[in-house]
């Protein structure tokens, strides 16, 4: 690899002497320079070439690419522009390298006024070549069209007018000031708390006689197969967004129109592999959502000021690109989205079983009996499940555990210590004389993590992306019991000896079979009583076994609308502890002892407050989704027994501590 | 990420065993964070350090200022153990790609976080 030329001020025409201007204008200039190539990895050239990086001049600077083109064109006839989204630079080649040698002369320093109005100066340097790596090109989500112009300019008029947002502000049509948005419902009222309706409670009035017309013609046209009896209106200011959602199955029919009045917007579906894809929605224009992109895909609109475009005029709506030669950034005006639905009236039964309410009700999972099977499980019943609760699940877990953190105290200054199913990282900040990384399944936990400025990284227990032999000591704090066969929990605590010197010390905690030992209650348990009032005592409670904060009271789970309700009354006979096997898994009800070893643990999510709550008012939260945890619950010596079969471990120590039985291991 | 983590990641793609490590690193994004210095701390960190893997890192990065390997007596070495906090807690990889050496597999690292999940197949045996 060629190393970066030494660039320092070998470049001065040194004939005349500089101003002081001019001197601190080269200093900043040699200073992008630095930046660029430490931070970016863009190596800048002392000789005139073609092609000039802009430090300053970017799309992540809010620089338009209207507004940089006539700047630079000023000095030359420019070739290309390439402007990556989100970066503080973009890359401009010129015809001749005299052309550019004009412009590093004479914009060097240059002041312009960006998209927001903000003074920024321009600083250039040669570049070899303007290149940009490019992503790999996307298609639409399967299943989706835009449909371009399908009303008329006039007819947008008549109809954003025909919206009445002053009017009966009581709510008597489902309007609503959310934090982010204006909305309107028609029909029936659509909760963003769990992305359902009431669909026993239509509002009156139906939809307004204005959309008849025009619903029919949609319907002539093909777009829509049903004639929708639900309608939401968004409006959206800049800076206004919707949080990524997939609209419940079993609420609607397959397909979910949105036409965009006022303005145009970008929207970005997103894939649950993680491939997020931005789609243009101009003014005027049908967003027709079937098949995989309605059931499978999340939407969402980013809140920003400015949205990240495709520059060329030919290139209206569907997919952003990421050709940067031709990206550039527009500023959002107000867009009202009109978004009509069909209410579904049966089960769904799309081929996206695993984000389908309706399907998850049809089959609760079963006890695996495969490795693949015990996967499968743990993927649906434990890691999506933490994806989905991630938020409302670290709320509720701020106390950490006091022997845990005397485990922590105790090691000595400088040790590495890995926390292996480290959650929202409570851990990982006890003590400043550890250096510790976590590591979690679940993306948005180890994201708050991140967001509190600890080390932690995406991974699975059972295959630990960390160095063997070389750490001081491990904690695995309420991880294991979410494996589903004792192989895979033997596994992950051998993945914990694996990552141990020798020496070093693992901790474990895992939940107790027993709630109640030594003739006493655990927490968990007792809580069921002490939540029958007064909820805030618990809070400030200072032992927070695994289930503290967890449930809003349980008033018991028949009563609460949930998503995965059917499984409730499938219970295992006989409340013995033994095995299940080829049955399906029990559903636990929160604070009761425990009936059987393997079982779904529901957790109740409380509404995201802030996101989509209803501006000031609280009164008539609708209750939130439920979701199933599976969970093996060890019996007394179980842990110990597992730690036995592990090679090249002692036990130190095991005993019972609220509710969980904690081994401590040394590797030899 | 910082470069000490980078330093005791290792990938566990099927089959590559000890030689997922040290993980090729590519960043495209890098940021200086500034953590407060503590000469004891960073002295226990010096020996367990691979330090060719975090030569290979820092070179990719181009950072210029990383020392060859401890220096004698670096305990007290108030210049080097300042180097090496800053190469080892402050420098902050926020955007780029891990690369397997072994596998060739590639590993994302967004908004700071390395996402190292591997897919059933990748991980049976």
């Amino acid at each position: 690899m060629a190393a970066p030329s030494t660039v320092m001020d070998s470049d001065h025409q040194s004939s005349y002497k500089l101003n002081k201007t001019e001197k601190k204008f080269l200093r900043k200039q040699i200073k992008a320079r630095h930046t660029l190539l430490r931070h970016e990895g863009i190596e800048t050239v002392s000789y005139a070439t073609q092609s000039l990086v802009v430090a300053n001049g970017g799309l992540g600077n809010n620089v338009s690419r209207n507004q940089l083109v006539p700047v630079l064109e000023k000095c030359g006839l420019v070739d290309a522009l390439l402007m990556p989204p989100s970066k503080p630079y973009s890359f401009v080649r010129y015809k001749t390298a005299e052309e550019a040698k004009e412009a590093y002369v004479t914009l060097n320093g240059k002041e312009i006024v960006d998209d927001l109005g903000q003074k920024i100066i321009l600083y250039l340097n040669f570049v070899e070549k303007a290149q940009w790596k490019e992503l790999g090109l996307q298609a639409l989500p399967p299943g989706l069209m835009v449909v371009e112009e399908i009303i008329s300019s006039e007819d947008e008029k008549i109809l954003l007018e025909s919206v009445n947002w002053t009017e009966d502000i009581d709510n008597h049509n489902g309007q609503k000031c959310l934090k982010h948005r204006r909305v309107k419902h028609f029909g029936y009222e659509f909760h963003y708390e769990n992305n359902n309706v009431d669909k026993d409670k239509p509002l009156p009035g139906g939809l307004p006689d204005i959309w008849d017309s025009i619903l029919e013609k949609w319907l002539k046209e093909g777009f829509i197969k049903h004639k929708p009896d639900q309608l939401t209106v968004n409006q959206y200011e800049p800076g206004h967004g919707i949080p990524a959602h997939i609209d419940t199955h079993s609420a609607f029919e397959d397909e979910i129109v949105s036409l965009s009045l006022g303005s145009e917007i970008v929207m970005d579906f997103k894939h649950p592999d993680g491939v997020t894809v931005p789609v243009m929605l101009p003014r005027r224009s049908l967003l027709v959502m079937t098949g995989e992109s309605r059931y499978l895909w999340t939407h969402g609109i980013t809140p920003r000021k400015f949205d990240t475009v495709q520059a060329s005029k030919g290139h209206r709506s569907g997919i952003i690109t990421s050709d940067v030669g031709d990206l550039t950034l527009s500023k959002r005006g107000i867009r009202t989205s009109f978004t009509f639905r069909k209410v579904r009236q049966t089960p769904c039964n799309c081929s996206y079983p695993l984000v389908c309410d309706s399907q998850m009700k049809e089959t609760p999972p079963s006890f695996p009996e495969s490795a693949r099977e015990a996967s499968q499980l743990e993927r649906e019943y434990v890691h999506r499940v933490y994806e989905e609760i991630a938020e409302h699940f670290s709320s509720t877990r701020h106390t950490p555990w006091p022997r845990v953190v005397d485990f922590l105290k105790a090691l000595p200054s400088g040790s590495l210590v890995a926390d292996v199913g480290c959650g929202n990282g409570k851990y990982l900040g006890i003590n400043k004389e550890l250096y510790m990384v976590g590591c979690d399944r679940s993306q948005n936990l180890v994201g708050i993590c991140r967001e509190r400025h600890l080390e932690a990284l995406v991974g699975d227990a059972l295959a630990v992306p960390l160095r063997s032999g070389s750490w001081d000591a491990c904690i695995s704090i309420a991880v294991t019991h979410h494996l589903s066969t004792a192989e895979r929990r033997v596994a992950a605590l051998q993945e914990l000896v694996r990552l141990l010197r020798p020496g070093g010390m693992a901790l474990i905690y895992v939940w107790a079979m027993e709630q109640e030992y030594k003739k006493k209650k655990s927490k968990y348990l007792r809580e069921n009583r002490l939540r029958q009032g007064k909820e805030e005592e618990i809070h400030s409670d200072a032992a927070e076994p695994e289930s503290l904060g967890e449930q809003v009271p349980d008033a018991g789970d028949q009563d609460a609308p949930c998503r995965v309700s059917a499984a409730t009354d499938v219970r295992a006979g006989g409340g013995s502890a033994s095995k299940v096997t080829d049955a399906k898994l029990p559903v636990h009800t929160n604070r009761t002892s425990f009936r059987s070893q393997d079982l779904l643990v529901p957790w109740h999510r409380k509404g995201n407050p802030g996101r989509d709550e209803p501006v000031g008012a609280t009164e008539s939260r609708a209750p939130g989704p439920v979701f199933h945890r599976y969970y093996h619950v060890f019996c007394a010596g179980e842990l110990e027994e597992a730690c036995r079969t592990l090679s090249h471990v002692r036990v130190l120590q095991s005993y019972y501590d609220q509710g969980n039985w904690c081994v401590v291991l040394q590797k030899v | 990420m910082k470069l000490l983590t980078h330093n005791l990641l290792s990938s566990h793609v099927r089959g590559v065993g000890p030689r997922g490590f040290p993980l090729r690193l590519q960043a495209t994004e890098v940021r200086i964070s500034p953590v407060e210095f503590n000469p004891d701390f960073v002295a226990r960190m010096i020996p367990k350090v691979e330090w060719a893997a975090l030569l290979e890192a820092a070179d990719t990065l181009h950072l210029v200022e990383v020392p060859k390997g401890p220096i004698e007596g670096y305990e007290h070495d108030e210049k080097f153990l300042r180097q090496m906090h800053h190469v080892l807690l402050e420098v902050d990889v926020l955007e780029g790609t891990l690369q397997c050496p072994e596998s060739g597999r590639l590993f994302p690292i967004s908004r700071g976080i390395p996402n190292m999940l591997l897919s059933d197949e990748e991980t049976e045996t």
